[in-house]
């Protein structure tokens, strides 16, 4: 069994004991402890499915590279599926349940999966499934998707905090062992500001496990040394819990720093996610050791071999009774020195090495412990837990064949570096014969904007193992970087240190070396998503012989680990089943993030009400109170009507435009885009931008201005102000204020950035309120102040001054055919203007409306909306708005584009009115038929409805649409097919319904 | 080449699957072919595919520089849906959509289409009137859509927020045999059926060079060596401009990077693809149980397949306020791919100022879902010089501003 031993456990703290739950049983743990560390202090070996098959799974590692040991943490509000046990500190009242079985995870339903594992190889759902065509949506996916995915859906909303940072650094040091702290030492007087960070909460990495002493100082204290003295430095940094997540081009880097998962508490941010800007990156992220490829190497009790010291040293627990050890190189022996330090039985070290190790291969044999060079396990013994191990010859399985009992297996098949973080961006790998690994390449690092390189790896991240290696090439690694960015060097030496005599590791990726194919099938290389040696060498005979390929169809390096612990048994399984050399075949690409990271701390605290804060005119208040329907404009909320009790949106609207025709409305214009250009070129800039001449215009006038896309398609119109004799004040459309104060700055700063102009987007700086209607003259002029008589301020005219005791500046024009004003006001003054208004205004039966009678209104007069008559295909001669395009002007925006040949073709969709028949209302969006087929066989069509609405005014439905050559069709009736296919019948007249004279508006 | 069904399996497994050959052959190039098409993605393996089974042009040669499918087609969220405005692309997406049905049957070989619903949001009264309009134009074109209300739409997606608080839903427009399929299983399948058909599929094989002569297409220059063809199809999407520069012209392309991702698998919890334009994201689960994720493209032109971290944030942010749910959920998987845009946003399907050498790009972020369409309308247009679904399609139409613009229905997302 795997038990607490009384001895030993650095990292827990004895005297305080933390009580947890694990599929609704009540366990106990010390503080200090991970989730992992204190399921195996209570025996709990068999924690979790498989993916494909449910098998038994058991913890694996002790790290972020875990496959296994992956949870239903918390519960409501705190719960997350698929947590690393193995990474989870724990706390008190932790729940975790464990994942991918029915009905439990001692008896799972699923592992029949695991019986017709024979039939269900890599890709077999590739071969199947294929007929009755309809079974694939209603019987096999069903099936599939059910018994696929790993935890649970969380059912509730989460109620976490997140948070982003944005960080600026010189070096940016990753890892926070024995290398990046010795890199920080390095540089921290450099003068360069340094932030270093460790993905667990402990310092130290594999040195407080792996090496007793530094040079006679004892692991633990040589660490605490460097760390009290890095304190000291205010150029540094330090982070622990804060993970590197990826690196990208010109030095950003993104740390994910978790600040409460290891806190029974949800209060404060969750995560917090680092986007740092850095000179200079070191990864210094040490490196990962490799499972062993032999048959039933996936049973539980099975884990890494320096997974097994770790939770020995730094948690006192014994992960069984017997513990046997495979190995192809060195370190594992010392997995077996820790175990027989502490008492747990070693009953043999395998050693596929037939020479043997080196020193302490030898101090394992002065203990007492069998050694077995040449040799490896051909069977494992038991489901949910080791029994017994089969081993044999390495190279003959049927030789030298014997029995052990034991009930766990530590193995190790070597170490890769972590490479992730040097690889995200472009820093190439190449293959270490030698030590069987892909390290980093030094002449090629990924580079910068200077095309210089940015990231250097170090110590066990760059291929080294051996301490005193570690510690020369971090000093190397560090001063290069250090240098890249700037910083001062000195000339301090490190210590040699005395490794062990090692022998060199020799890559075995089989095991027995002459493995059948039953045996191959039972061998795993991705524990989580289940692929086997089998598998890739199916993939390889199959033709999937690219490694993106052969990851694709097998899934293998798909899982949650990302393949930490399988791509490289699995490349290299690949190679030799085509022949090949590992580096001819390849590695995956390494992208972001290293380990999984959350989405909220990709969203950060932007949620909630601060997703896109809604902007808020300055009498949104006012509407609000009133009961208003509010609608989504762009950003903004604008009153769509103000129903009062009892009444629908529609007779609300109608009540509005009837109120207004016949007397008075008010609407709150406030969002209309309010752009000031102004400068020495800012005619000749709005020459370009709009269709029409704007230099031209006189102070104090205003024009309606149209503006096209380069291609010549209409984007937006406005009236524009001469404000003087270098300035206009350009008005868009209300949700085209930001896009058209891009359009312009993209213009000036790309283009035209010798011009000079000066482009400030006043929106938000104004109230703007129409004051429209038949009595809106008499309103003003009950306000007092600014003459607003017809001959002081005619149509398309402007004037400043005060208005009452408001600062305004009045334009007398109208979008809805009526006598009207808008009245622009400081923002802060707006509410109380508005207020004054609907006061005085009393008397006239004044009437806020909103936009849908603004639509309207505008529709009955037909005049156009962008967005609506407009759809980024329309050009202003559709809408026959020939007028406003100047003939004069050599060139603006959108005069080439609109001089190509389909343009100017005779036959275009032009703007009309519709009305029906009957006087009902057209269906919004409805084509016209025309006769037969296209040749795609779609029915012809003839036009389409751009705007269509019940006009109150005129007690009829009124429509504007885009019709085939529609001017010069008036009178003549066409058919609107609705969706169901009923056929409604419209006649096409001119699109200015009311007043087409213009004699209400001009009084 | 074997038929693949359960009983071959079944068959297969008693000799732990050793029996099984190669999906597809892995040949040195022919002195010469009848056809050569460049890029052996979804779009040149189907127009090779369609070139052999319409129109009977079986001695072709798929060349590609890297592993089939390892492009685009590889690397998308593998939304397949036609529900497009303009005739032209409804025309072409539902072909390939109605040929998605059939694929499995067709490739003998799963593509796992899986008609499951794709629903666009409706969150502004803009989108709303648009979806609609689209309604009445799919109705004309043949194409299966409604316009669906808030509660059809919460009953669809149980997990959907539709009370906003900033968008809330306002409806969407609903095409029930729009959905998913998967992506590599479609370039596969098809180069399967390539080579079985006798085709040629060389990877590993870059076109260096594109040797003319008055006017006309001679060959290709390889890293393989020189070889000969009557026709040539360029169907190397971001890199399109890297080609046409080969056969000295020049295509209106940007090239820019698009960006997707996956969370950690979890059971079922959403069973129709949902795309929000209005904030920016699209989500569906996989049969996995990963929640596939995707946005908008890069502002900016690259080539390197790496995305910048801005967009995404955009992107997940947008779809927790839309799923509250996946908050809490890990993201597992973040790549990019390079999608070349056309002015206008629609494909370019074309024959190109040297004659016999013929182009399909410009798919943009939208490529996967039209891969059989675009195949069967290119190798119509290879094979006889013309084809109904790709004449709007022509590099004319930028001189002549006879733009298909989608943006109104399509807004950013495909």
């Amino acid at each position: 069994m795997s038990k607490r031993l009384g001895v030993g456990g650095q990292f827990i703290d004895r005297s305080k004991p933390i009580k947890f739950q694990f599929n609704g049983r009540r366990f106990s743990g010390f503080k200090g402890d991970t989730l992992a560390s204190a399921l195996l202090a209570n025996d709990q070996v068999l924690i979790g499915r498989s993916f494909k098959y449910h098998r038994p799974r058991g913890i694996v590692s002790s790290g972020s590279e875990e496959p296994n040991a992956l949870m239903n943490l918390g519960e409501n509000e705190t719960f997350e599926p698929n947590q690393r046990a193995t990474t989870t500190e724990l706390f008190e009242g932790l729940t975790a349940f464990s994942q991918n079985h029915w009905p439990s995870l001692n008896f799972d339903i699923g592992v029949i999966n695991n019986y017709l594992s024979r039939f269900l190889p890599a890709g077999f759902y590739y071969k199947m499934f294929i007929h009755p065509r309809p079974f694939w949506k209603y019987i096999y996916e069903p099936f599939i998707r059910q018994s696929a995915g790993l935890g649970k859906a969380p059912s509730v909303k989460d109620t976490s905090d997140y948070e982003h940072f944005y960080a600026f650094y010189d070096l940016v040091i990753i890892g926070g062992g024995i290398s990046g702290l010795n890199a920080a030492l390095t540089a921290a007087e450099s003068g360069l500001k340094i932030l270093i960070m460790e993905q667990n909460s402990e310092w130290g990495g594999r040195c407080l496990v792996d090496f007793p002493f530094i040079n006679e100082e004892p692991g633990l204290k040589y660490i605490s040394r460097i760390l009290s003295e890095l304190r000291k430095y205010k150029n540094v940094t330090m982070r622990s819990r804060m993970m590197g997540a990826g690196v990208y081009d010109h030095g950003y880097l993104l740390g994910y720093e978790r600040l409460n998962d290891h806190l029974s508490t949800n209060e404060g941010p969750r995560h917090r996610l680092w986007r740092i800007r850095a000179k200079q990156i070191i990864t210094a992220t040490g490196a990962i050791e490799r499972p062993l490829s032999f048959p039933g190497n996936d049973i539980p009790g099975i884990m890494l071999a320096s997974a097994v010291r770790d939770y020995a040293t730094n948690f006192g627990v014994a992960v069984g009774d017997k513990v046997a050890i495979f190995t192809n190189n060195d370190d594992a022996y010392r997995t077996a020195i820790t175990l027989h330090e502490i008492g747990v039985t070693v009953p043999v070290i395998i050693d596929a090495r037939s020479s043997g190790g080196g020193e302490l291969a030898h101090h394992a044999k002065e203990l007492g412990i069998r050694v077995e060079n040449g040799k490896a396990i051909s069977k494992v013994f038991g489901q949910k837990r080791v029994k017994a191990v089969t081993i044999c010859d390495y190279e003959k399985s049927d030789a030298n064949k014997e029995k052990i009992e034991c009930d766990s297996i530590a193995m190790s098949g070597g170490w890769s570096p972590v490479v992730h973080l040097f690889s995200h961006c472009g820093g190439k790998l190449k293959w270490d014969e030698d030590l069987a690994m892909f390290r980093p390449d030094k002449a090629a690092k990924p580079t910068s904007s200077d095309g210089l390189p940015f990231v250097t790896a170090v110590g066990s991240a760059n291929g080294f193992l051996l301490m005193n290696e570690v510690l020369i090439d971090t000093l190397d690694g560090s001063r290069t970087a250090i240098r890249a960015a700037g910083g001062k060097i000195n000339n301090k030496k490190t210590k040699e240190f005395l490794d062990k005599n090692e022998k060199a590791p020799e890559a075995i990726w089989i095991s027995p070396k002459d493995a059948n194919i039953k045996k191959r099938s039972k061998t795993w290389l991705d524990f989580q998503n289940d692929v086997k040696v089998s598998d890739v060498e199916l993939a390889a005979r199959e033709g999937f012989e690219s490694v993106e390929h052969a990851k694709r169809y097998t899934t293998l390096g798909m899982a949650t680990d990302q393949g930490k612990l399988s791509n490289i048994n699995g490349l290299a399984i690949l190679s030799s089943t085509l022949g090949k050399e590992i580096p001819r075949v390849g590695t995956t690409t390494f992208r972001p993030p290293y380990t999984p990271i959350s989405l909220g701390s990709i969203g950060g605290s932007a949620r909630n009400e601060l997703f896109q804060p809604i902007r808020k005119t300055p009498i949104h208040e006012w509407h609000e109170k009133k009961g208003a329907y509010m609608e989504p404009v762009g950003q903004w909320r604008r009153p769509f009507c103000y129903p009062k009790e009892g009444e629908t949106h529609q007779k609300a609207v109608e009540r509005e435009i009837n109120q207004t025709r016949s007397s008075l409305g008010l609407l709150d214009a406030s969002t209309l885009g309010k752009l000031l250009v102004t400068g020495p070129d800012a005619g000749k800039f709005l020459d370009m931008l709009y269709t029409n001449m704007m230099s031209t215009l006189k102070v104090g006038k205003c024009r309606y201005g149209l503006m096209c896309s380069e291609n010549g398609f209409l984007i937006d119109d406005g009236v524009v102000a001469r404000i003087d004799e270098q300035t206009w004040l350009c008005h868009t459309t209300s949700g085209g204020a930001d896009r058209i104060h891009s359009h312009m700055e993209e213009w000036l700063q790309t283009e035209w950035w010798d011009w000079k102009v000066y482009v400030a987007n006043l929106t938000e700086q104004f109230a703007q309120i129409g004051v429209v209607g038949p009595n809106a003259r008499k309103l003003l002029e009950k306000i007092g102040g600014l003459d607003v008589s017809k001959d002081a301020l005619g149509f398309m005219e402007w004037k400043e001054g005060k208005l009452g005791k408001y600062d305004a500046r009045i334009f007398r024009i109208s979008f809805s055919g009526e006598l009207s004003f808008e009245v622009a006001v400081p923002a802060g003054q707006g509410m109380a203007f508005w207020k004054e208004l609907i006061e005085l205004g009393e008397e006239f039966g004044v009437m806020p409306y909103g936009t849908e009678a603004l639509h309207v209104m505008r529709a009955e007069k037909g005049f156009i909306m962008i967005g609506d008559e407009t759809d980024g295909t329309v050009i202003p001669q559709d809408l026959n708005l020939t007028w406003a395009i100047s003939k004069k002007k050599e060139d603006f925006l959108g005069k080439r584009a609109q001089e190509r040949a389909h343009m100017v073709d005779p036959n275009r969709w032009k703007l009309v009115g519709l009305e029906t028949l009957d006087g009902s209302v057209l269906p919004d969006g409805a084509y016209s038929t025309a006769q037969g087929f296209n040749s795609n066989g779609q029915r012809s069509t003839q036009g389409r409805i751009t705007s269509s609405y019940y006009s109150p005014t005129l007690k009829r439905g009124i429509a504007m649409g885009l019709i085939l050559n529609g001017p010069s069709r008036e009178g003549e009736i066409i058919e609107f097919p609705k969706i169901d296919g009923t056929i409604i019948p419209a006649k096409i007249t001119s699109p200015v319904f009311y007043d087409p004279d213009g004699e209400k508006q001009n009084v | 080449m074997k038929r693949y069904s359960v009983f071959a399996v079944a068959r297969e497994a008693l000799r732990y699957h050793q029996g099984w050959g190669r999906a597809w052959r892995s040949p040195e190039p022919k002195k010469k072919y009848e056809a050569i098409i460049i890029g052996a993605g979804g779009h040149g393996l189907a127009t090779a595919y369609y070139l052999g089974k319409n129109h009977g042009l079986k001695n072709v040669a798929i060349l590609e520089k890297g592993w089939l499918g390892g492009g685009n087609t590889g690397r998308n969220t593998t939304i397949i849906r036609s529900n497009y405005l303009q005739d032209a692309s409804a025309a072409i997406y539902e072909k390939a959509r109605s040929l998605y049905e059939t694929m499995s049957q067709d490739l003998n070989y799963n593509v796992m289409f899986s008609p499951r619903g794709v629903m666009m949001l409706a969150q502004t009264q803009h989108e709303i009137r648009g979806y609609k309009r689209t309604a009445h134009a799919n109705a004309l074109q043949g194409v299966s859509t409604e316009f669906i209300t808030p509660d059809r739409v919460k009953s669809l997606v149980p997990i959907i927020n539709i009370d906003g608080p900033r968008y809330p839903v306002l409806g969407a427009l609903w095409q029930p045999r729009g959905g998913t399929a998967r992506h590599d299983a479609v370039a596969w399948g098809y180069a399967r059926a390539c080579s079985e058909m006798g085709m040629d599929v060389i990877q590993q094989c870059e076109v260096t060079g594109i040797r003319r002569q008055n006017g006309q297409v001679q060959g290709v220059e390889t890293s393989k060596g020189s070889i000969d063809c009557e026709k040539l199809g360029i169907v190397v999407a971001g890199h399109t401009g890297v080609l046409a520069d080969m056969a000295g012209f020049r295509m209106p392309i940007e090239s820019v990077a698009l960006q997707a991702l996956v969370s950690e698998p979890i059971k079922p919890c959403m069973d129709v693809v949902v795309m929000a334009n209005t904030v920016h994201g699209y989500m569906s689960q996989s049969d996995k149980g990963e929640m596939v994720i995707g946005g908008g493209a890069d502002g900016f032109n690259n080539y390197t397949q790496r995305g910048s971290f801005h967009h995404v944030e955009e992107t997940v942010r947008a779809l927790i306020e839309t799923f509250p749910i996946i908050s809490r959920l890990k993201m597992l998987r973040w790549w990019g791919g390079i999608v070349d845009m056309t002015g206008d946003r629609s494909p370019i399907l074309s024959t190109t100022p040297v004659k016999n050498i013929f182009i399909n790009c410009g798919w943009g972020t939208g490529g996967f879902k039209a891969i059989p369409g675009s195949g069967w309308a290119m190798a119509e247009l290879m094979a006889k010089g013309h084809s109904s679904l790709t004449e709007e399609f022509g590099l004319n139409r930028f001189k002549e501003g006879k733009f298909i613009d989608e943006s109104v229905a399509a807004g950013v997302a495909h």
